[in-house]
This record gives C-alpha cells, structure tokens and sequence, in this order.
C-alpha cells in the first residue's frame, strides 16, 4: 500500500466516525482530535479500524505521533508491510 | 389482554412518532423485548414489552405520531384465548411505506435505482432527520450532491426552496425544559475534590500494554467504574426525589452524558452498572456511546437514570458544575486531568489531577453526603486494582 492509500485510508476512517465532517475541513497537521472534535472514544475507534485494516497497533505510549494526520499517515507507512 | 402504551421516554415527551414495528400480529414476544421504533427529539429509540405474551393486534400504522399513553398494541397473556370474531378483519400486513423504509435504514447508505446507474444516497444520519424535518426531497439533493450530504446541504436546499429552518429543535427545547424545571426546583450545592490520578492511569498504561487494542480500557470507563463503586457506598446520592422524599434506587443506572457532534445532547442509562466489571463497564460504554450517535437507544436506557456522570475532560474544561437532572438526586461531573504541583508527605512533585465535583439535591442529601462520596470516589482510584 503506498503512502497516498494509507492516507485515504485515515481518512476514510475519520469520515466513518465523523460524517459531518468534510474531508477538507482534516488539516493535515492540526491535532485531529482537537480540531475536529474527536473524543477519546472515537479516537479509539478510529485506531481499532485502522489495525484491523493496515495491521498495525498503536501502543497508548505512542498516542504522541498519531496526532495530526500527517504524523498518523507517517507512522502506519513506515510499520505497515 | 393488555394494551401496549406509547411509553413516555423522558418527563417532557409528549409525543413520538411510531416508526417501524419490529414485531407482527401473531408473534410470541417475550420480557423486555424490543418491539417497536419510535422517534423523539432524543432520535429513534427502540420500546421494549415488559410483559410477555402474544401481540394480538397492532393498533397503529408505522409513521403515526401518537401522544403518550395511546394504545399502540393489544398483547395476549400465553393462556388468554384469542379474540376470534375481530381477528380476520383486522388482520393486515403492516407494509412501511418506501418512504418509511428509507428513514428508517439505520446505515447510512440507501438504494435508490436511478435512471440507469443503481445510485445511493450518502447521508449522514443528522442530515436526514433535518431532511425530513424541513421537508427537503432528497433524491433531489443528491443529484446534484458530490460526496456525503450533510446538515449544512439540507438546510441550504430547504432556504432556497423558500422555507426556513425550522427554529425550534426538539431536543434543544427538551433540555432547556428540564433544565429550568431543575433550576427552579432543586436547591443545589456544590462540592468539589482535587483528586491524584496518577497511579490509576499508570495502573491502566500498564494493563493496556499488555492487551490488544480492541481490548484497551478508557480512562472514562475507569472513573465510570469508580463512581458507581462508590454510589454503592453512598447510595443516598442514586436516586429519585419523588412526592417530596427521596427514593433510593437498588440499580446504579448512571447517565452518561453523551455530547452528539455538532448539537445536543443525551444522557442514556448504563443500565445495571453495578452488575459490571471493568471490562464489561467498558464494553457496555462502547455499546451504549455507539447506539447513541447511531440513534439506536432502548426506552428503559432514557428513562431509568439514577444518577449523571458528565465528562468534559475532553474538552480541557477542569471543573463541571452540573445541572441535576430531574428527578435524580446527583450529578457528578469529572474534569480534565492536568499535570499539575502536588505536595504530599512534605514532598513536592507533579502529579496528574482531575477536579471531580458533586451536585446534590439539598433537598434529598446535606453536604456531608456529597463529601463522603467524594471522599469514597478518591479513595477507589487511588487502589484501581480494585476497580476490575
């Protein structure tokens, strides 16, 4: 998967927990959860969908380096295989 | 034989609009079932039987609005004969109109053929209520639509049909209802606590690096656990304030206070909170958080609440002051949890800390009350390995 699929990918994910969201209201490097009103719930949510769909687990310790989109596309590329 | 009544799904309904029957004439039902959907300004909610028997006859059509307490069904205890003379002539299928079907489709796509492509109409939920509301023709919409239609799209398309939206929002006028109704009625006061949550939410790092991510456990489901432990301890605070006294409640039904994106707010029961652990306190919140924004709540979840629980730790707010919800006796509100100074044992360090406050009905219970749960409150997060 390249790069630009895992981005639309996340995105994808966000629209599903957020539908009110337009895709060009995600700012790709404002906090996500901040800026488009994302509880901590859903933020989970988001990560359980993109694990179940990229494979990759985001440990709680790394919560830090999946907070903007950028940061979040950036690290599932580099993990995913 | 019995009637099935329009339940009243909170103090200011008055009306709701039967949706869809998820039963037929003919059908064995059983306690608590779900039965039927119906539509408040609170969403669709699924209404339960709370008897079980045969559904002898459905009194109403789907998408009638029908005030509380109108007979929806007839149900027939299992050894009651049924009625022979009036049953074939009343006897039809109950067929939802498409209409019916396309507000009802709780996923948010639906088929609609056009032209010659099978086309479909993306929604959101929020969005197609307000369609309906303002009477806005969605296949209309969607042709012209790119991508998912949204609130801001329907309101749009109702201005220039010439019709304004509609003020009034139902859910908006249910809370501020209640809400005066609590500010008139019950003398609140107010107690608030600095609570140290650092060794809980070290305690829950380490429990969640050790689990996969559809196990993790919130920190909200933590404190969820937390307070209904010590309700249990303090349960003069879990009730309801009714003919002038106070009734406690055996079950801890809290309410948790779920914001809806972009407007309102519900607060549906955790039903039975005191029956969970923690992980089944968070897999009910899931569930319960899930159905909410989905509008797929069960009557019992809207109108059995013995206590809120209000989080706007999300939103960086440190101190709730909340309204209680009448006629419950309490609310609890949890604020963010911020690093903070915190000196103990002639130490100074930097601790995690949430201000946890109490509204209490002074009618019901005195300030001691509320300090004891509080008190109780800090003292279960401090050993969160009793929370499991």
């Amino acid at each position: 998967m390249t790069k630009e699929q895992i981005k639309q990918t996340i995105i994808e994910q966000i629209l599903e927990i957020a539908p009110d969201i337009e895709e060009d209201e995600i700012i790709p490097d404002e906090n996500l959860q901040r800026s488009l009103e994302i509880d901590s719930f859903d933020f989970l949510r988001v990560l359980t969908e993109l694990y179940e769909k990229l494979g990759v687990e985001v440990p709680e310790a790394d919560y830090g380096k999946v907070d903007t989109l950028e940061h979040m596309t950036d690290y599932f590329a580099q993990r995913h295989k | 034989m019995s009637k099935f009544l329009m339940p009243s799904l909170g103090a200011d309904m008055e009306s709701a609009v039967l949706m869809e029957w998820m039963v037929k004439e003919g059908d064995h039902v059983t306690k608590g079932q779900v039965v039927a959907e119906v539509e408040t300004s609170k969403g669709v909610i699924e209404i339960e039987v709370f008897e079980e028997g045969i559904v002898e006859k459905i009194m109403v059509d789907p998408e009638t609005e029908c005030d509380v307490g109108t007979p929806l069904a007839m149900i027939r205890s299992i050894n009651e004969e049924p009625l022979k003379d009036e049953k074939k002539s009343v006897f039809k299928t109950v067929q939802p109109s498409p209409e019916a079907e396309l507000e009802q489709e709780p996923v948010d796509e639906i088929e609609v053929p056009e032209e010659n492509l099978q086309k479909r109409i993306k929604i959101s939920p929020a969005a197609r209520k307000k369609a309906r509301e303002l009477g806005v023709d969605l296949d209309a919409l969607s042709s012209k639509a790119k991508g998912t239609i949204h609130i801001s799209e329907v309101e749009t398309a109702a201005t220039l049909k010439g019709k304004a939206p509609v003020a009034e929002d139902g859910m908006r006028q249910a809370i501020a209802k209640a809400m005066s109704r609590s500010n008139t009625e019950i003398p609140h006061y107010y107690l608030s606590s600095s609570i140290n949550m650092s060794p809980a939410l070290e305690w829950l790092e380490q429990l969640n690096s050790k689990r996969s991510i559809k196990d993790r456990i919130l920190p909200a489901a933590l404190l969820i656990r937390a307070v209904v432990q010590a309700v249990e301890e303090i349960p003069e605070l879990n009730g309801f304030w009714k003919d002038g006294s106070l009734h406690m409640s055996e079950a801890v039904n809290p309410g948790i206070a779920i914001a809806l994106r972009k407007g309102g707010l519900i607060t549906p029961a955790l039903l039975n909170a005191q029956e969970m652990s923690l992980d089944k306190t968070m897999q009910a919140l899931s569930d319960l958080i899930s159905r909410t924004r989905a509008g797929k709540l069960r009557g019992s979840e809207l109108t059995q609440q013995s206590i809120t629980i209000t989080n706007l730790g999300d939103l960086g707010v440190e101190r709730v002051y909340g309204v209680i919800y009448p006629p419950q006796v309490a609310l609890v509100g949890l604020g963010h949890i911020i690093e903070t100074p915190w000196a103990e044992n002639d130490a100074l360090s930097v601790q995690k800390v949430m201000q946890a406050t109490l509204a209490g009905d002074h009618r019901a219970t005195d300030g001691r009350t509320g300090a004891l749960f509080l008190d109780k409150l800090n003292q279960f997060l401090q050993r969160p390995e009793e929370l499991l």
